[in-house]
């Protein structure tokens, strides 16, 4: 067992863990924190997405211990003083979503593409979600959430 | 959680790895972006008694371009598609790198990784071959560097010894009447090549004097395209040269079938992909 620090949505967490742990385990399990999802467990759905250090990686393919002294966001971190980010208010508005098991992966994996490509093309959202997979429905009302998103966040920038 | 537990250590210089990995031998891997040897032990298809994890060093991340370009083996997908550098001077690279997983696989990916691995339908071997990559090791005797033609051996095994570690690749720039491409044809889901090709051109005025294709998931290991390279050398690189020549891509390569492509359907996809591969090439070559 080795200890490692975290800062996981703001807040620093020091625990033990199994070199063996993945951070998806950690999460869910050592903190508590069940918004991030498991899906296929082969690094293909991006269910369990999530913020290293501000990137956007699946952390059902890292280890915890990797994460000694990283930053850490995950979809319990995206709302600020109860206001939903504007990608969580996206999904909520053009209903980018069914049953929900993949919308924090989508979500964070959004919040990456945004940060990237503040005003991207719809081919661009697509390209920038290949890694989320959604099995209830197609992914029209999943671009069109992003692409609210993308225009809240601009249209905020620009007042 | 991985179900085989392992040691784990996260060495800080690339002399204290190479003494791990010697202490350790065949039980150690080597960890860097982890998206594939991760995976693999998800699954139980790769259990190693230790990880030798290296993202802690710091000197194997990175580019530097002079004169030759030279690339930490560290470095990720991601940092390679948006160097600014590289743009310039081997766009190529971010044409094919772009081409990987998604975004949270390149976010971790490394390029020294994926050539370590040498995964069969993997893109960065056949982007060495068509590049005439040089791959840099260090082991305990000092380091050496391999040419990518000698480096893959067979699946999933290349020339690097259980005791080295794969510190950087270095490419060389393109220059006037130079050019080169990548093209795929991507697996759905995973987007590893179900067929990928990567074409280099040169052209002495409007002929061709030099020409280099790396073919990836067709056969157990990228491989080189001889036959049609020889084809294309003196010819005007035009439509029917093109049609010639990428008619003998694949001949006397092991073409392996699977439930994604048949092994006949992946050879017609040889010819048509290296003939794309070759056009762009030229195209760019041409200016």
């Amino acid at each position: 067992m080795t200890t490692i620090t975290v800062t996981v949505n703001g807040t620093p967490y020091t625990r033990t863990v199994e070199p063996r742990t993945l951070l998806v385990h950690f999460l869910r399990e050592q903190l508590n924190l069940t918004g991030t999802h498991i899906g296929c467990d082969t690094s293909q759905c991006g269910a369990c997405v999530v913020h290293i250090n501000g990137e956007s990686v699946k952390s059902c393919t890292t280890l915890a211990i990797q994460c000694d002294g990283a930053t850490i966001t995950t979809i319990e971190g995206l709302a600020q003083n109860g206001q939903l980010h504007p990608l969580q208010e996206g999904f909520w508005e053009k209903h980018g979503l069914q049953c929900g098991f993949c919308t924090p992966g989508m979500i964070m994996a959004a919040a990456d593409l945004l940060q990237q490509n503040p005003d991207p093309t719809d081919d661009e959202i697509r390209h920038g979600l290949e890694g989320n997979l959604c099995r209830c429905t197609g992914y029209e009302n999943i671009v069109r959430a992003v692409r609210y998103a993308a225009d809240k966040i601009n249209t905020v920038a620009a007042d | 959680m991985i179900p085989s537990a392992f040691e784990y250590h996260a060495p800080t210089s690339v002399a204290e790895a190479i003494s791990l990995l010697g202490q350790h031998g065949d039980e150690a891997k080597i960890l860097a972006g982890g998206h594939s040897l991760l995976p693999a032990m998800k699954l139980g298809l790769a259990a190693p008694g230790v990880l030798i994890d290296i993202t802690k060093i710091a000197e194997l991340r990175g580019v530097v371009i002079n004169g030759n370009v030279n690339i930490g083996s560290l470095t990720t997908w991601a940092a390679i598609a948006q160097h600014e550098g590289l743009r310039r001077v081997l766009p190529v690279l971010g044409e094919a790198v772009s081409q990987i997983g998604d975004l949270q696989v390149r976010n971790r990916g490394t390029l020294g990784g994926a050539l370590a691995h040498a995964d069969p339908a993997a893109d960065a071997p056949a982007l060495t071959l068509a590049l005439d990559a040089a791959i840099r090791v260090h082991g305990p005797k000092g380091e050496r560097t391999i040419a990518a033609v000698d480096f893959f051996t067979d699946m999933l095994s290349t020339a690097l010894e259980p005791d080295e570690l794969l510190t950087a690749i270095i490419f060389r720039p393109l220059g006037a009447g130079e050019g080169a491409a990548y093209v795929k044809f991507p697996h759905p889901a995973t987007r590893y090549a179900i067929v990928g090709v990567a074409a280099y051109i040169k052209l002495n005025g409007t002929h061709v004097s030099a020409c280099r294709i790396g073919v990836t998931g067709a056969g157990a290991k990228a491989e080189r395209q001889n036959d049609v390279e020889q084809a294309m050398l003196g010819g005007d690189g035009g439509d029917e040269a093109l049609a010639t020549a990428s008619l003998r891509a694949g001949e006397g390569m092991d073409i392996l079938g699977d439930i994604h492509a048949s092994e006949d359907y992946r050879r017609a996809m040889v010819k048509v992909y290296t003939k794309r591969a070759l056009a762009a090439a030229v195209a760019r070559a041409r200016g």
